[in-house]
């Protein structure tokens, strides 16, 4: 019998949901063996990294990426499977974009050690001791991967082939993907977007829009909206006009707002600003002529009171990505 | 003010350091108003490389983040006053992003005063001319951004 294409799937900074979502392809899932040989994936399997580096390079027809960077060891690894896969793919939104854990961005490491390792309530660590790469204890010298300033998506470090976007991807979307590649179907230019669709969640969503301005902006728990309209002009800060379709709009679909998972929509650069460019467009604080300038600051700052971490809401997904990229030192 | 404004506003700044500023100027008020500065032969600083747009509405907060991703220490959109815009509400609507904008980059450690939203209309020549001097002589204050993708 011929030998199966090999399939790998690898978590760098990650929850395990990706892996969660693969498994949800259910019975499909033996579709998947059949057509490869799923040969390394730590979170289900037991091969270890000494069995990939003993293969010979490109030895992997496709390795599923997910999780993002934030250690010298989740970097290696990256150039690892980068030299022994044929095709890598960014899987989810770690991986593409920085996802959660991106997140960490907006503060710098040493605020993290202060706040994990040395000043917290629960803390007791007179000796402010913190995480070394090398200690050296009675049974020998111990290592610890590096944790760098920032978290960095996949595509920062290696050469990335496909993206499959989501937190997690759908498994509608990955079995989408899957299917293409096992009938080698033609695939999109390099780069692209795979398991995604090409515009924004509105497209999917049912919700009835009605191109209404909004006062003001509520939290979640502020308000009960409507189940027909739109969150948006409803005043909930619903994702949705700032990302890729894709996913069902399942979210909006029971009335919880768009989160932004799938990254910006095709042909956008920055979730954020775009999203900002929505926000700052259906606000209406009535006519601003005859206002001073300090007025129409004070009607537009309590207008968006309801915002308090907007880098936070709008870039929860996309932060490594963002053309900030992280909080300026 | 974030920590890194103040210790920016702390450290003296070399004289020689030049701030590169980009200005989205509307082509109906403020280009028009620059133009005036110009053919009246007042002076001001050379720092600020104009974008002409054809309103501060067509600004796209993405335009303000990438200037700055691509090596901007200051960005300016100067629009026509309340009621005047061309578009009706285009500088309303631009000036509620920026609004919004001031917050986000509170979160990305940059000083708000590198981000400035201005009145100017078409007869404002002087002041063009005292919006953009203010401007260039605060970002020197403040000195160089850098931002952590061009960094690392
Ligand atoms: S036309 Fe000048 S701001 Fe709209």
């Amino acid at each position: 019998m011929a030998q199966k294409p090999k399939l790998a799937m690898y978590w760098a900074s990650s929850c395990g949901g990706c892996e969660i979502a693969l498994v949800n392809l259910n019975e499909k899932l033996l579709d998947v063996d059949a057509h490869f040989d799923f040969m390394f994936c730590p979170c289900l399997l037991d091969t270890k990294i000494s069995d990939i580096e003993a293969l010979p390079d490109g030895s992997l027809a496709i390795t599923l990426f997910n999780g993002a960077i934030r250690t010298s060891e989740n970097e290696e690894m990256a150039h690892l499977l980068r030299r022994k896969s044929k095709l890598l793919i960014a899987f989810g939104s770690c991986s593409s974009k920085g996802g959660i854990p991106a997140l960490s961005n907006l503060s710098s490491k040493s605020d993290h050690f202060g706040t994990i390792y040395l000043d917290n309530v629960s803390l007791d660590n007179p000796q402010g001791i913190l995480p070394q790469t090398r200690t050296t204890a009675p049974e020998g010298e111990l290592e610890l991967p590096e944790f760098y300033e920032r978290v960095r998506h996949l595509a920062e470090i290696v050469e990335v082939d496909y993206f499959i976007p989501g937190c997690p991807p759908e498994p509608h979307q990955i079995w989408n993907v899957v299917e293409a590649l096992v009938q080698g179907a033609q695939l999109p230019p390099k780069g692209s977007t795979l398991g995604g669709g090409k515009s924004t969640v509105c497209n999917e969503c049912a919700h009835r829009k009605e191109n209404k301005t909004i006062k003001k902006f509520y939290r979640t728990y502020e308000i009960v909206p409507d189940r027909e309209r739109c969150l948006l002009e409803q005043g909930i800060v619903c994702m949705g006009i700032a990302t890729r379709d894709g996913c069902g709009a399942l979210c909006p679909q029971v009335n919880m707002p768009c989160t932004g998972c799938y990254g910006p929509p095709e042909g956008v650069l920055d979730q954020g600003a775009k999203m900002l460019s929505a926000l700052g467009s259906v606000l209406d604080i009535g006519s601003s002529k005859d206002l001073s300038d300090q007025q129409i600051s004070g009607r537009i700052d309590a207008a968006i009171e309801g915002l308090p971490d907007f880098a936070g809401t709008c870039y929860k997904y996309s932060l490594a990505a963002s053309l900030l990229g992280g909080k300026s030192r | 003010m974030t920590a890194q404004a103040m210790t920016n506003v702390g450290t003296p700044v070399s004289e020689s350091f030049e701030p590169k500023i980009v200005g989205f100027l509307c082509n109906w008020c403020s280009y028009a108003g620059a133009d005036k500065a110009g053919s009246s032969q007042t002076p001001y600083p050379p720092n600020v490389a104009v974008i002409r747009v054809m309103c501060s509405g067509r600004v796209d907060p993405q335009f303000i983040l990438d200037a700055f991703h691509k090596g901007a220490d200051g960005v300016m959109i100067l629009a026509c006053h309340p009621g005047d815009c061309h578009y009706k509400e285009g500088n309303q609507r631009a000036v509620q992003r920026y609004r919004i904008l001031l917050g986000l980059l509170e979160q990305f450690g940059i000083e708000k005063e590198r981000c400035k939203f201005d009145y100017v209309s078409a007869g404002e020549g002087e002041k063009f001319v005292r919006v953009i001097t203010e401007m260039v002589d605060t970002v020197k204050g403040l000195g160089p951004l850098t931002l952590p993708v061009r960094a690392y």
